[in-house]
């Protein structure tokens, strides 16, 4: 009745979901830190497929690539939190619309 | 059999994605996102990727969530919240066609998906996604990117220390 593994469909339909989840967040919130773990979630939406295809395939460079996709995003969350504190120290909040300098 | 495992795992990991994005205080959408990578974790598992899994539950549940919890705690986030999450006036039409767009593009995807027919599976071997075997790919087919990632660890570090430490004038 059940098939024996999970066929690969249903982890790209998952990856997927995630993906337009994770743009839906971008697009409606304003508070800069949620729309900072809305990329978080596009870029473990794009881990699973990465493994998926893996999996499908028996080969282990998908892996090293969500590994890479890993190091990216520690370094973005770093570097992008230590902005939020500096714009926060300039400007005190966290309402992306508020942050129009460079807008012309 | 595994389908039964896998259905939970990703609703769950659906509904706690949904959770981050709708959620009004930004610690809940930081619970709610730490969940959602101890699912994901468990879908690495199921997928046999065991070091993928490890490093999931180590970098993100452990290591960037952390830093997630300190920033949120270091800003006084009390003012402006009660804004929630109503779309911008000024581009509401670009929103809505851009929400269209996705959830169209979703659409598009799965009928793709479920429609065409694939190979078999390739047969598994035992040693997948094992620390032994992802090792013996990274240091020799991946060493360039292994040591650029090196490098693109130390920038970071020195960026955020530069970035967090001097008032911006």
């Amino acid at each position: 009745m059940f098939e024996s593994t999970v066929p690969l469909p249903h982890y790209l339909m998952l990856s997927a979901t995630l993906f337009v989840i994770g743009i839906v967040g971008v697009l409606i919130r304003r508070n800069v830190i949620v729309v900072f773990m809305s990329i978080e979630i596009m870029l473990n939406a794009v881990n699973i497929s990465l493994v998926a295809f893996d999996h499908y395939m028996n080969l282990s460079s998908g892996q090293i690539f969500s590994f890479m996709v890993m190091c990216v995003a520690a370094a973005e969350v770093s570097v992008g939190l230590a902005i939020i504190i500096a714009l926060h120290r300039n400007k005190p909040t966290v309402n992306l619309d508020e942050f129009n300098l460079l807008k012309w | 059999m595994e389908l039964l495992i896998f259905y939970p795992l990703a609703g769950l990991c659906v509904a706690l994605a949904l959770g981050v994005i709708f959620n009004n205080s930004p610690v809940g959408s930081a619970i709610a996102l730490i969940g959602m990578m101890l699912c994901l974790s468990g879908i690495f598992v199921l997928q046999q990727a065991h070091f993928i899994a490890i490093l999931q539950i180590i970098i993100y549940a452990g290591a960037i969530m952390v830093l997630f919890m300190f920033v949120i705690m270091l800003l006084n986030l009390k003012q402006g919240e009660t804004a929630g999450w109503v779309a911008r006036e000024k581009n509401l039409l670009l929103s809505i066609l851009t929400g269209l767009l996705a959830v169209g593009i979703l659409y598009k995807i799965a009928q793709v998906l479920f429609s065409g027919n694939m190979d078999a599976p390739a047969s598994l071997a035992d040693s997948f996604g094992t620390v032994a075997v992802i090792g013996e790919t990274l240091f020799t087919d991946f060493v360039l990117p292994f040591e650029v990632a090196s490098i693109l660890l130390l920038a970071a570090m020195i960026g955020a220390v530069v970035l967090a430490k001097n008032k911006l004038d």
